[in-house]
């Protein structure tokens, strides 16, 4: 299935590396350490489930961020950013009215128009931040739930305050065909849901391996127990995608920073399907 | 009504014993049920049995002074609630507390190991499918200890 972004933006410009000022519209805290931006999208930017931005503080550094809103025709470009390193903990600070550059969309994107052809099921397994680049497949099969079979969301996190986008859990489960199931590695006393391992969700959750196409975002370690627990269940290899993190820089596969041996994360990924990169998922070396 | 013999036979962890087996689990087992924040043990008390859930959700706790109770895993539908009747000194590690209403089978931990000390084959195979819950609670254990949803891990 095809992972290629189309290019309706022109990311690959004369300028690619020049961010446009963007005036921040809103700011949603999702968590004690991750906001969502909501950037101004008045130029009508689209964009593939999957892509990223680089975001640039002036002054600062700049850094990928996943876009994780929806639709693509919004006025707002959304992306989820958690406090982890020197710009992103500056980054979840900004208020709304700030201005900071923003380029791209850059990189591929998630199968979604290959499995709505075949009309498959959507498995989404999600891991922590992970789970903000796979809301813009969220969106998209709750808005053209004709065109898919059941949606499957699998959503793991370090504590119960760490599910991000949980105001929007009821809505999601209320449409049909939509299963929603999340589990924690730590609970607290008022929390009812499991406690335990993204994997045991896996175990306990029935779909058909003939007709799924699985798609895994979350720390590279939760995702090589993921993929050999799928594979496990009997899903093709090559109906798992898989979204990988390097460090981009350049965004356009010129500087090399996230070189992967033979690929860029940022030009050939992040997305890629399973085949493509398990053999580097096990070198301890990378 | 449903023999007790029966709901033996439909739980996933005694899938696999013979008839005499089942016949023997019987007489140490019987239906029990559990209301929503019932706690079904308590850390320190002698641990007489294991419960084999059929439909609900235990969370398994333990309380860190300052902090209150601390979730540590949940056993939920086909699984097995509690081992610690096989060792000595037969004492419950931690707090169950019954988070989703309960619906399981109790087998007598004194039962058991009496029938397991004079039956090896059974206590062979309970054994057994004890050490593969203990090796998933493990490596489950293992990978929380990981950590790896913390910001920058």
């Amino acid at each position: 299935m095809e992972t290629r972004a189309s290019d309706p933006n022109g990311a690959a410009s004369p300028a690619p590396t020049l961010p446009r000022a963007t005036p921040v519209r809103r700011v949603i805290r999702e968590s004690a350490d991750t906001v969502t931006l909501e950037l101004d999208n008045s130029v009508g930017r689209s964009f593939a489930p999957g892509q990223f931005n680089m975001l640039y503080l002036f002054g600062v550094g700049e850094v990928a961020v996943s876009i994780s809103g929806g639709p693509v025709e919004s006025q707002v470009l959304a992306h989820t950013v958690r406090a982890a390193g020197a710009v992103t903990r500056l980054l979840v600070n900004v208020k709304r009215g700030a201005t900071i550059g923003v380029r791209g969309p850059y990189g591929s994107a998630w199968p979604i128009e290959g499995a709505a052809r075949e009309r498959l099921d959507l498995l989404v397994v999600a891991g922590g931040i992970g789970i903000a680049p796979l809301r813009p497949v969220i969106y998209h099969a709750l808005r053209e739930r004709h065109r898919f079979g059941r949606l499957i969301v699998l959503f793991g996190a370090r504590r119960p305050d760490d599910l991000i986008y949980a105001r929007e859990f009821n809505r999601w489960r209320a449409y049909p065909g939509v299963e929603l199931r999340t589990i924690v590695d730590h609970g607290s006393s008022n929390w009812r849901g499991p406690v335990g391992i993204i994997t045991d969700l896996l175990a306990t959750t029935d779909f058909d391996h003939d007709d799924t196409l699985a798609m895994v975002c979350g720390p590279e370690v939760m995702m090589r127990f993921v993929r050999h627990a799928l594979v496990g269940r009997g899903l093709p290899p090559e109906r798992i995608y898989l979204s990988l993190e390097r460090n981009m820089k350049c965004a356009i596969g010129h500087c090399g920073h996230c070189q992967l041996l033979p690929f860029f994360v940022c030009k050939d990924g992040p997305i890629f399907a399973l085949p493509k990169v398990a053999p580097l998922l096990d070198m301890r070396e990378l | 009504m449903e023999t007790i013999e029966r709901l033996l036979r439909e739980h996933p962890f005694l899938q696999g014993l013979d008839d005499r087996q089942f016949a023997l689990l019987a007489g140490c087992a019987k239906k029990a049920r559990f209301a929503a924040g019932e706690y079904i043990f308590r850390e320190g008390q002698e641990a007489n049995a294991s419960y084999l859930v059929r439909t609900g959700r235990v969370s398994l706790e333990v309380n860190v002074a300052g902090r209150g109770p601390v979730q540590l895993h949940t056993v939920e539908e086909g699984e097995v609630l509690g081992w610690s009747w096989l060792y000595p000194p037969y004492r419950w590690q931690f707090d169950a507390r019954v988070v989703e209403p309960l619906w399981a089978i109790f087998l007598d931990g004194a039962c058991l190991r009496s029938k397991c000390e004079s039956d090896h084959d059974l206590g062979y195979e309970l054994v057994k499918r004890l050490l593969r819950q203990v090796h998933q609670r493990l490596e489950r254990a293992r990978f929380q200890l990981l950590d790896i949803y913390r910001a920058g891990s």
